[in-house]
């Protein structure tokens, strides 16, 4: 059992009446022969990394080994704790969660890639995040980057999800739109409307570039993950709404694929254009690879 | 193209920061490791292109060293893989070559010193997501990918060895997934790379090695 597009992936939920997660599960023990034991065990394993990557930051900040970034997940953790909070519990969390998951990567923790490790914080971010707002037992949750999985993997097959190949709008773009689908299917949405929110959350970021400074997997790679939970939670909101989108999810990412190939190669993680290309940005740069 | 499984989105699960710099570097190194017949007593890392760039930033030092003392791209040691290495007596040097052209951007040469004198230089290439290949061993251009259980028999290019091989394995019922023949030169130095689904039964290396024109064996399994 196996679906190579998202059409024929909702095929498949409508003929066997099924939630993209169980599809994907399907998929994953059927054509991946993969034992449902060890597939429970090694999405547990997953979901365990996430929450304590994303929450480690919180109570023990550390530097990273660029040292441009730590210590910024702890400080929106504080900050959503006052009146002063202008993004609402829901958002300020996935963003401290999202911001802690970069630091754990940056100072050489251990994280899940989802689909990358530039871009890991977003679906643990949006996920954790949800499970606190919502009250949802891990087992929801795994269904969550279950369904979170179909979405990246149509994108590694049909369009990409390197930042030296496509741009950010390929990792964080892409991981917002598997969140996005996940939190859909948790909240009780159709496959369609899963499919509607990845959409949105691509549109969104269409064209995004990949700038790190120094080329380190730090900044502005931390704070893309924070814009790419409010896209993720943004877009579910569209589609939980009743709002649908235009253009089907395969065009979109044949579109997101095109507009990848057609950036300038210094937008390509190559740390020349955009944010890393900059006077601070080179400084910076020269003052950490010396 | 591959099936892509679940865990290759959501994952791999890995010590940062970066799947081609750090993890991909890990995997060369522990591959290398997996190669190496004894106890390691000193290892150079030569470091190219993007490698020699950006290795500190990325961790890509300790992420070859980690390998090197057997920990995968999991491990929560590699961070400190320095303690480590001075701990477990082995001796590591960098040199950082900015100059030399290479295939490919983030690679990295091992070469290897046993507490026995044994010795090892293989070169690698993080292709990316943490994913790599062995490009060299020795002098010899060879490719794998440690993706599979992988049997490297080194041997003189003579006629028979690669049959004498394929009958061994065909006796332990071992499936070939690919099957390769690299040589310096003809009826020079050569290794087969056999990758094969299934764990290789180690009864296989005692068979291979009656030929004699088969030098050395190492047996990775998956």
């Amino acid at each position: 059992m196996d679906f190579y597009n998202g059409k024929e992936l909702l095929k498949k939920c409508q003929e066997q009446q099924l939630p993209i997660s169980e599809i994907m599960r399907l998929r994953e023990i059927t054509t991946g022969s993969m034992p449902p034991e060890k597939f429970e065990k090694k999405l547990e394993k997953a979901l365990s990394i996430m929450k304590h990557s994303a929450t480690k930051p919180l109570t023990n900040p550390s530097k990273s080994i660029g040292g441009l970034i730590g210590g910024e997940a702890k400080k929106v953790a504080e900050h959503g704790k006052t009146s002063n909070c202008v993004c609402g519990s829901m958002l300020s969390k996935a963003i401290s969660y999202s911001m802690a998951v970069l630091e754990v990567n940056a100072s050489m923790g251990l994280i899940v890639a989802a689909p990358t490790a530039g871009s890991s914080g977003v679906v643990p971010g949006v996920l954790l995040a949800l499970a606190d707002e919502h009250n949802i037992d891990d087992e929801t949750l795994c269904k969550g980057l279950v369904n979170a999985s179909a979405i990246g993997y149509l994108l590694m097959r049909n369009a990409s999800v390197s930042g030296a190949e496509a741009g950010c709008q390929a990792e964080v773009g892409a991981a917002s739109a598997m969140a996005a689908s996940a939190i859909v299917e948790i909240m009780g949405g159709t496959p369609e409307m899963c499919l509607d929110a990845a959409s949105f959350a691509l549109s969104n970021l269409l064209g995004l570039v990949c700038d790190p400074i120094a080329g380190l997997v730090e900044a502005p790679c931390q704070s893309r993950n924070a814009i790419g939970v409010a896209n993720a939670i943004t877009s579910a909101e569209l589609v939980l709404s009743g709002v649908t989108h235009h253009i089907p999810f395969d065009e979109i990412a044949h579109a997101m694929l095109r507009v990848g190939k057609s950036l300038p190669f210094e937008l390509r993680e190559t740390a020349m254009g955009g944010l890393a290309g900059t006077p601070t940005g080179c400084s910076l740069g020269c003052g950490i690879c010396k | 193209m591959n099936f892509l499984s679940i865990f290759d989105v959501i994952g791999p699960n890995m010590i940062g920061p970066s799947s081609s710099h750090t993890a991909g570097a890990v995997s060369i190194a522990l591959m290398a490791r997996k190669m190496f017949p004894e106890a390691i007593s000193k290892v150079t890392f030569t470091l190219y292109g993007s490698f020699a760039k950006t290795y500190r930033g990325h961790g890509t030092d300790r992420a070859l060293l980690g390998g090197i003392l057997g920990f995968a791209t999991d491990d929560e040691r590699i961070r400190d893989a320095f303690d480590y290495a001075k701990e477990m007596n082995v001796e590591y040097e960098y040199i950082i070559d900015e100059q030399t052209q290479t295939n490919h951007p983030n690679t990295a040469d091992i070469d290897i010193v046993g507490v026995n004198g044994h010795k090892l230089s293989i070169r690698g290439e993080s292709i990316g997501g943490g994913k790599m290949k062995i490009v060299r061993i020795d002098n010899i251009d060879v490719e794998f990918t440690g993706e599979y259980s992988t049997l490297i028999v080194h041997q003189q290019d003579k006629p028979g060895v690669v049959a004498h091989i394929t009958q061994a394995l065909s006796e332990q019922e071992v499936n070939i997934a690919f099957m390769r023949l690299f040589r310096e030169d003809k009826g020079a130095n050569a290794y087969t790379v056999v990758e094969s689904d299934e764990p290789i039964p180690e009864d296989v290396l005692d068979k291979i090695r009656t030929n004699p024109n088969v030098d050395n064996l190492m047996l990775i399994q998956m």
